[in-house]
């Protein structure tokens, strides 16, 4: 069972994470694209701003969503807060 | 856990046979092409197998059991919800649509690459553990439940009736297109055979039916679109794998557009459209002098033909030419304008396609009209991108499927895995169109006319609206602007191009069948539990028998499915428009509502309703006010003012802001709501506590 402030600090962790990951989401897909004719410098025979729209922020996207179901998992049994499933 | 365990090791078995024999199911049928079987009968063999065998998926899940019917037990694994996830997801639009917009678009169809996919990073971080820790079975449940009523209630009912009904029509045209082609029956046929499909899984298992048939569809649709594109990149650059060597097709294409675009003969074959623009600019600057002149030249070529006494075959020609005239004027202007207008679009460099690996139309460093069209063709990039995004994660039949886990965890996990399962086929869709660009640029322009492929004959035969092509400039000799391609023809023809069988064809067909056979399921089902959940049992009779709920949901399936075929039926605006409308109005109403209900405490009742309203509100007025068929349906006709140039496809640009402010303030001017309420949010955030 869990105590309050391990509650407390399991929601803070996962608000700062959520942040983190959403700046990280936010650059790749507006900031990447904002600037996508400035970037298009080659990148293993593709132009980088093409790349990053086609290819890079979708793996980006994945590493994101992999990252955050990965931490929380370990947040969750850091604070005592596991399902055990 | 040992039972779920069990349970995952029974589900890879059966799936895993599964994959072996569809397989070896085409295998088996590209043996009979072998020996003789002709085309047609692949092709409905190919269909009726397919939908047959959802069929006794749906019958094997059937239930009435209501936490199976709507939650399909909870139980389900991350792995398998991510591939429900994945053909719930992946549409008609994105199946056969897709990998078109991007061949005739380049990088401005990147946005809804990038839109489609990064949206689920939004799911993943701010929406699927919440709402698989509420555990309920809609998301108007989560919506009256945590703002305190029946209002919040309804107004989200109806907002996911909304949209998900728009895109419902969307999948089901979609549905009856490619039955059309791949039975040869006719469009309106072709929707109400697609529609059994459709019925038999949700009608008897509701979600369990729905969530198992998915993962099957999610296979047949992945190796149907990944097999012809690997096939076609093997052939091209010796590399099966497209993702790695695609660059430098695309650069081999860049090379093209700019050979294409110094070429005299594309030359030659604008200034052909230019001049028949121009000619009938000229008719229509006087109407009916020119209508009166066109009647007395045909009248006069008849009576000549006649009055030479000519073979009855050039006089009925000469007679329909005469009848085939517009009747008065206002028929002749509004002929005379689409057809120049379709001339000086084919009038363009590229056949009006920007070069594909440039970002943005204009150019910031050139003349005023240069920077204006790239600041709009940026913002509007980017507009789009937040829409579809925000969209994805607002769709109520997407966000449903979180609940389906057995547990927090595993709804987090199931979103990674879903998102790998649409990556690989989001990767796969930019590199088809290079590929096929490729093809078209390289080799088919500048081929003699006798000598085209015989995929060109096949399907300008099906669908000339599809493909065609004509010598506009009579040199014998194919140029690109003398083709006129439609977007979906890229994904249907892909296996011709590469010279594969037919039956490799007929598995396309199958698999866009399958994606907009999951996505249909999906959303009726959506709706259907709205209106039978939230609005019948919560808000008309909460005494109503568990089973009765299921069976009202069941009649409610039947009359939503009919009522969508029969708007399908009636070829409503393009798709893409009807689709992309549906994101943006789910963004608008629900997006800020749910989020703000997770992390805000102090979000209350008269907030979220009134927010949800608003967001939707400022949607519908913008797109009934900008876009063309909107504008026709509801008569408007002062001019088109748009709002800081972004187009009515990204309407809920601004719809999701004002449904968050809205929300915001009106939320701080009214009471807090309830202990009880702020203790549901909180538990809301730790997996563990006070489980359900």
């Amino acid at each position: 069972m869990s105590t309050p402030e391990q509650r407390r600090r399991h929601w803070r962790g996962n608000r700062r994470l959520t942040a983190l990951l959403l700046l990280l989401w936010f650059g790749v897909s507006f900031g990447a694209s904002w600037f996508a004719r400035n970037l298009n410098f080659d990148f293993f025979g593709w132009p980088f701003g093409f790349w990053v729209a086609s290819q890079g922020a979708l793996l980006v996207y994945l590493a994101i969503v992999g990252v955050y179901a990965r931490a929380m998992n370990r947040l969750d049994h850091a604070q005592g807060l596991d399902e055990g499933e | 856990m040992t039972a779920q365990r069990a349970f995952r090791r029974r589900l890879h078995r059966i799936y895993g046979a599964y994959t072996v024999g569809f397989v070896a199911f085409v295998l088996l049928l590209a043996w009979l092409e072998r020996i003789g079987l002709p085309r047609s009968w692949i092709g409905l063999i190919f269909l009726l197998a397919t939908v047959a065998l959802y069929a006794v998926i749906g019958l094997l899940s059937r239930t009435t059991n209501p936490d199976e019917y709507y939650v399909a037990g909870r139980r389900v694994p991350a792995f398998y919800n991510g591939m429900a996830i994945g053909a719930d997801w992946m549409s008609a639009a994105s199946f056969i649509g897709l990998a078109g917009t991007l061949y005739l678009s380049g990088y401005g169809g990147l946005a809804f690459i990038l839109g489609w996919t990064g949206g689920f990073c939004l799911v993943a971080l701010l929406l699927a553990p919440y709402l698989r820790k509420f555990g309920q079975y809609t998301i108007p449940d989560f919506l009256g439940e945590r703002f305190e009523g029946r209002l919040p209630r309804v107004v989200g009912a109806l907002a996911a009736v909304l949209c998900s009904f728009i895109y419902l029509v969307a999948q089901i045209y979609g549905v009856g297109l490619i039955t059309a082609r791949l039975t040869g029956l006719a469009f309106e046929i072709g929707i109400f055979v697609g529609l059994g499909g459709v019925l038999v899984c949700s009608f008897l298992g509701g979600m369990r039916a729905v969530t198992w048939t998915q993962v099957a569809q999610y296979i047949v649709l992945v190796i149907a679109y990944l097999v012809p594109v690997v096939w076609l990149s093997a052939q091209q650059t010796g590399d099966p794998v497209p993702l790695l060597s695609y660059g430098e097709q695309l650069k081999k294409v860049s090379q093209a557009e700019q050979r294409l675009l110094d070429d005299p003969r594309e030359a030659q074959v604008i200034a052909v459209f230019e001049a028949r623009a121009a000619a009938l600019d000229a008719k229509l600057r006087d109407v009916p002098a020119a209508l009166a002149a066109d009647r007395a030249a045909a009248a006069g070529r008849l009576a000549a033909l006649q009055a030479a006494d000519a073979p009855l075959a050039r006089l009925q020609a000469a007679a329909q030419a005469l009848n085939r005239l517009p009747r008065d004027t206002d028929d002749a202007r509004r002929a005379w304008t689409a057809a120049r207008d379709t001339d000086l679009e084919r009038a363009r460099p590229l056949a009006g396609m920007p070069r594909h690996a440039q970002e943005f139309a204009g150019d910031p460093n050139g003349d005023a009209a240069a920077r204006a069209a790239f600041d709009d063709s940026r913002r509007n990039f980017l507009a789009l991108t937040f829409c579809l995004m925000v969209g994805t994660a607002a769709l109520p039949h997407i966000l449903t499927r979180y609940y389906t886990t057995p547990s927090v965890k595993q709804a987090r996990e199931s979103v990674t895995w879903n998102l790998l399962f649409i990556v690989v086929l989001y990767l796969t869709a930019p590199a088809l169109a290079v590929l096929v660009k490729y093809e078209v640029f390289n080799v088919l322009v500048g081929t003699p006319f006798d000598h085209l492929p015989a995929w060109i004959g096949n399907w300008s035969h099906v669908d000339p609206g599809l493909l065609s092509v004509s010598d506009v400039n009579h040199d014998g000799i194919l140029q690109l602007g003398e083709i006129r391609i439609g977007g979906d023809i890229i994904v249907l023809a892909t296996p011709e191009i590469a010279g594969l069988p037919y039956v490799v064809s007929a598995m396309v067909a199958a698999g866009g069948l399958a994606a907009a056979l999951s996505t249909a399921d999906g959303l009726l089902l959506t709706i259907t539990n709205a209106l039978s959940h939230d609005l019948y049992f919560r808000m008309i009779d909460p005494s109503a028998p568990a089973t009765r709920r299921v069976t009202i949901s069941k009649a409610l399936l039947l009359m939503v499915a009919l009522a969508a075929a029969y708007l399908a039926a009636q070829k409503p605006a393009d798709i893409l428009f009807l689709v992309a409308a549906a994101f943006s109005l789910a963004a608008a109403a629900l997006f800020p509502a749910l989020v703000l209900g997770v992390f805000w405490k102090r979000a209350n009742r008269w907030g979220a309703t009134l927010g949800m309203v608003a967001g939707l509100g400022v949607t519908l007025f913008y797109m009934i006010g900008t876009q063309p068929w909107l504008r026709g349906v509801f008569g408007i006709e002062s001019p088109v003012a748009l709002w800081w140039g972004i187009q009515p496809i990204s309407a809920g640009m601004f719809g999701v802001p004002v449904g968050f402010a809205v929300i915001v303030v009106v939320s701080l001017l009214t009471p807090a709501p309830s202990a009880r309420t702020q203790a549901l949010v909180e538990s809301l955030r730790y997996p563990a506590v006070d489980t359900k």
